[in-house]
């Protein structure tokens, strides 16, 4: 009765998963530029891409929360905000790697993707704490709601601002060889893309899954000792 | 609504003429500051894009004991407790820390010239402040709101409004650089990210409020 689609949804992922290493080993070639160390490209950004978008489509889930009152909604903010937080910590490892390696600095300030990222990296850590430190059940899904909310209208108007901040010194993957990624690359990409999307989902189902079930799991031996209270 | 915002409002900066609790704190802690980056830059005089950092940096952090204090009465008076439209709260919260900010900048950035600023102060500084202070106000009032209910209330704060205030940051500070002669900047471009900052944060806070505060 539990996580019916999950086992499907898993091996979609894990096929997808092995075709992308295929493709990044073998078929996409190497950057003209960058070599060998440019592959980090298809983690990297495929996770930097989910994550955004889990974590705007947590305000979203965030907003059919409070429309609807339902807690299921909040649950789901919860895990979406929960799983792109730990995509999140996989970006800016990858994204300083792929720094060190390109550029020779662990960190650098003019790469306005990187830096935006870590912002709101740093506003969805609050995520915890605040949700954490309210008591009352129903309180606390309506006040993590409004900051899923607000968070989530943050992140495009952060990467605006951060954006026209920087100045563009290095060179980026996407513009480097004229007229943008050879074909080759470009279809790696987007399977990659793909084999992340569908990861994400499927630890968000897992996560949300393995919730429900320790929740009944709660409800039932708590029926269960009552039972036997009154035996 | 304009009307039960005007009461609370009314009511928030008559206790603060009574009980100076904020807008005289936030400008001591200004002035401290200050001190603190003449000592941790070693520096007599700042200008440029320094000067414009420092200036904007402490601002924001003075700004996060207005917002701490924000709804400090209300947990000891039980005015939450009343039926007035929550979004009027938010309009009485962001106007009063709006007027805080204000009056601790017609301190503040005077006593900046005074003691750190090379160059003279240029009125120009006025249009960007009161941007700024409009998108500090509107996300301020917010994140009080947010934060009111949680245990660590004053830990919240400050974690949760300054990445917030970033895009702020960025826009007010390159926006100022120029005006503490620095070089050039497109002034149109960062006062426009001030108004899109503050739009957005006016349009969020108005929506979302609501679910904040029930009691």
């Amino acid at each position: 009765m539990f996580g019916k689609r999950l086992l499907p949804l898993a091996i979609a992922t894990a096929v997808g998963i092995g075709l992308t290493l295929a493709l990044v080993f073998f078929y996409a070639p190497n950057d003209a530029d960058q070599g060998f160390v440019q592959k980090i490209f298809y983690v990297h950004v495929p996770m930097a891409i989910v994550a955004l978008f889990g974590f705007m489509a947590a305000g979203i889930m965030a907003v059919k929360h409070l429309r609807t009152g339902d807690q299921r909604w909040d649950m789901r903010s919860y895990v979406a905000i929960h799983m792109s937080i730990i995509l999140g910590v996989g970006v800016l490892v990858t994204g300083s790697i792929w720094a060190r390696a390109a550029w020779g600095h662990w960190w650098v300030w003019d790469e306005p993707q990187l830096v935006s990222f870590l912002i709101v990296f740093l506003l969805y850590c609050v995520y915890y704490p605040l949700r954490f430190s309210i008591e009352d059940r129903e309180r606390q899904a309506r006040y993590s709601s409004v900051f899923a909310i607000v968070a989530g209208a943050f992140v495009p108007l952060n990467f605006i601002a951060v954006r026209l901040a920087e100045t563009f010194t290095h060179p980026r993957v996407l513009g480097t060889t004229a007229g943008g990624m050879p074909g080759s690359m470009r279809f790696t990409f987007i399977v990659a893309l793909i084999s992340m999307t569908l990861l994400f989902i499927t630890l968000m189902k897992l996560e949300l899954t393995s919730k429900r079930a320790s929740d009944q799991l709660k409800r039932l031996r708590r029926k269960l000792e009552a039972q036997a209270a009154s035996a | 609504m304009i009307r039960s915002a005007g009461a609370i409002l009314r009511k928030d900066l008559r206790l603060e003429v009574r009980t100076k609790e904020s807008v005289p704190a936030m400008v001591l802690f200004v002035v401290v500051v200050y001190v603190l980056f003449h000592f941790g830059l070693d520096r007599d005089t700042l200008s440029g894009d320094l000067a414009s950092g420092v200036l904007w940096v402490t601002l924001l952090l003075s700004a996060i004991l207005g917002v701490n204090r924000l709804f400090a009465a209300e947990q000891l008076d039980g005015i939450l407790l009343a039926p007035i439209d929550r979004t009027a709260v938010w309009l009485a919260k962001a106007t009063a820390l709006f007027i805080y900010l204000v009056a601790v900048q017609i301190v503040a950035i005077p006593a900046f010239a005074l003691l750190l600023l090379g160059p003279g102060l240029d009125p120009g500084i006025v249009p960007i402040l009161l941007l700024a202070d409009i998108g500090l106000a509107a996300t301020g009032a917010l994140v009080a709101g947010l934060a009111s209910e949680t245990r660590a209330r004053d830990l919240i704060v400050p974690l949760l409004l300054l990445p917030l205030l970033m895009p702020v940051l960025i826009a007010a500070a390159r926006a100022t650089t120029p005006l503490f002669d620095g070089p050039d900047g497109d002034l149109g471009r960062w006062l426009g990210l001030l108004g899109l900052y503050d739009l957005v944060f006016v349009l969020v806070s108005i929506a979302v409020f609501d679910y904040l505060l029930e009691d």
